[in-house]
């Protein structure tokens, strides 16, 4: 497989890393070292930036109104972006605008009017409810949250786990089983506002990541309008797989940005910073941490990037996206790890980014899937579905 | 853990802002009757954490201010909000002195 960019790529990833350096990483000098918002101005500013750039709305489709950019071109621009102190759970404070899991392509025109556009025109916000407290590696069986029709309408009651930003979002899309006597088949998808009567966020559940915050949120007799299903009737699990799938490679990319961070960071300190009458990059103790580096990033970017050039063509990506996230959350959380190490007491302060780096990579090993299931994935690929 | 912090108040004096150590946290200050009037954190950049917002508190309190309490937390902004959440869910609107908060964008809880 040839990895090297073309000459648009090429711009594409000087543009954004040249945006990332100059204007994004700056302004974090004077914020809270977790903080995953900017004040609306700065927002603004760089929101303008990115829709100069031509970029607003990334990994939104095309026909949607998202840049005419591939997803191989996508994913090495999430490597880009996320190379900031915010950058692996909030990218350039969100200035790429999108719709992250909440993408909702089997929408009706009504739904899209209502709900998507305005979302992808940074207007509303949105949460991805799946997870319940039951269980989330395996939604299909562990969803318990109920949907019973009334009329026109579904009436729902049951609790969901984990949520992020449910308290902040506008509307969600909520998972719910509608036939008890069926598995996958009987999960469906709701689209929910949060301001509706018995739609009740509990809540922040408080991790090791402060930036776009877990919740807790339990529904009690909420009304939802038929026509409110997103998909079918029984489509939700496909839905969830789908967006579920779809993510993996962004996310892994993401991953990435930090520990590529982290690496510079490394190299250039380990030859500034001298211990025992020598530079530290002198030493071979320090030297492997940074040839095993430097290793884990290319192996975790040429699976990223196989990923990216798989679904570029249209061919089924589901183990190969299962494969990406895997390595790439595993391999960024060491190159962090050694990282912080060669920086000693600094790597641990809250005045670098690495502290921060290293509390949030350790959720990428379980969100969107741990790692054991993308393992379960892949080994369904290569032992045949019949694997439960 | 419970949402909404229900330790004993504690007078705002030299004293007991000795006590404190420089730990990240929360804190709520209140009135004599307990009315909560402020919520704050003590971030990362604050100079000596709590101890230090809390001086800060004690030498220019906002209007009312005689009593604190606190919460060592290392989550302390998700820790900060949720405690301005559960007050505007609680009185609808934030407390007197958070004048450094827009209410519009802090979210919504409905704390059981
Ligand atoms: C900060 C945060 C934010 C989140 N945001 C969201 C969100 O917005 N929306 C949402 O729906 N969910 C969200 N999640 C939930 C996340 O997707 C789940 O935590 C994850 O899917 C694992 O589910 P679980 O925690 O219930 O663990 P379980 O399903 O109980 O699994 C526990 C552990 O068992 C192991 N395991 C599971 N299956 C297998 C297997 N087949 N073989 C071997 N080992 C296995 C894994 O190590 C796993 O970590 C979030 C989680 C966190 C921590």
């Amino acid at each position: 497989m040839d990895l090297s960019l073309t000459e648009e790529q090429k711009l594409i990833v000087e543009m954004v890393k040249r945006f990332v350096r100059d204007e994004v990483a700056p302004l974090e000098d004077s914020l809270d070292p977790d903080e995953d918002t900017l004040p609306p101005e700065q927002f603004d500013k760089l929101v303008a930036k990115t829709k100069e750039m031509g970029l607003y709305g990334l990994g939104i489709p095309p026909e949607y109104g998202g840049p005419e950019v591939d997803i191989t071109t996508n994913t090495l621009i999430a490597i880009e972006y996320s190379q900031h102190r915010a950058g692996l759970y909030a990218p350039c404070y969100g200035a790429f605008g999108g719709a992250g899991l909440a993408q909702m392509f089997e929408a009706t025109e009504e739904q899209k009017e209502k709900y998507l556009y305005p979302t992808l025109r940074g207007e509303m916000k949105t949460f991805f409810g799946l997870s319940e407290p039951s269980g989330g590696s395996d939604p299909a069986r562990a969803i318990q949250t109920r949907a019973v029709r009334d009329g026109d309408e579904w009436v729902i009651n049951g609790s969901k786990l984990w949520i992020s930003g449910a308290d902040q979002a506008d509307y969600g899309l909520l998972f719910a089983r509608t036939n008890p006597k069926e598995g996958r088949g009987g999960v469906t998808c709701f689209i929910v506002e949060t301001h509706w009567p018995g739609f009740n966020v509990r809540r922040i559940v408080h991790t090791l990541r402060q930036a776009r915050h877990a919740t807790e949120i339990q529904m009690e007799d909420l009304r939802v309008p038929h026509t409110n299903i997103l998909g079918v009737e029984g489509g939700g699990f496909a839905i969830a797989n789908d967006r579920l799938t779809r993510q993996r490679i962004p996310y892994a990319a993401a991953c990435l940005g930090p520990a590529f961070k982290a690496h510079e960071m490394a190299i250039e300190y380990s030859q500034i910073r001298e211990t025992f009458g020598a530079a530290l990059s002198s030493r071979q103790g320090i030297q492997w941490m940074l040839v095993e580096n430097e290793i884990d990033l290319r192996t975790a970017r040429w699976f990223v990037l196989d990923a990216a050039a798989k679904a570029d063509r249209g061919d089924d990506f589901r183990t190969e996206a299962a494969i990406c996230k895997l390595v790439a959350s595993e391999a960024a959380g060491r190159v962090i790890d050694r990282s912080m190490q060669i920086h000693g007491g600094l790597g641990v302060a809250k005045d670098l980014p690495f502290e921060r780096w290293y509390r949030e990579i350790r959720i990428r090993r379980i969100g969107e899937g741990p790692s054991e299931v993308q393992k379960h994935i892949i080994a369904r690929d290569i032992l045949g579905a019949g694997l439960r | 853990m419970a949402v909404r912090l229900d330790k004993s108040w504690i007078p705002l004096n030299d004293e007991n802002v000795a006590k404190l150590a420089a730990h990240l946290g929360v804190y709520q200050l209140a009135n004599d009757d307990g009315e909560i009037l402020y919520i704050g954190m003590a971030g990362a950049r604050s100079l000596f954490g709590l101890k230090g917002e809390l001086k800060t508190a004690l030498e220019e309190p906002p209007a009312g201010v005689t009593q604190f309490r606190i919460e060592v937390n290392m989550s302390y902004r998700t820790r900060r909000l949720e405690l301005l959440q559960t007050y505007m869910h609680d009185h609808g609107e934030l407390p007197a002195a958070n004048t450094d908060i827009d209410a519009n964008s802090i979210g919504r809880l409905r704390p059981g």
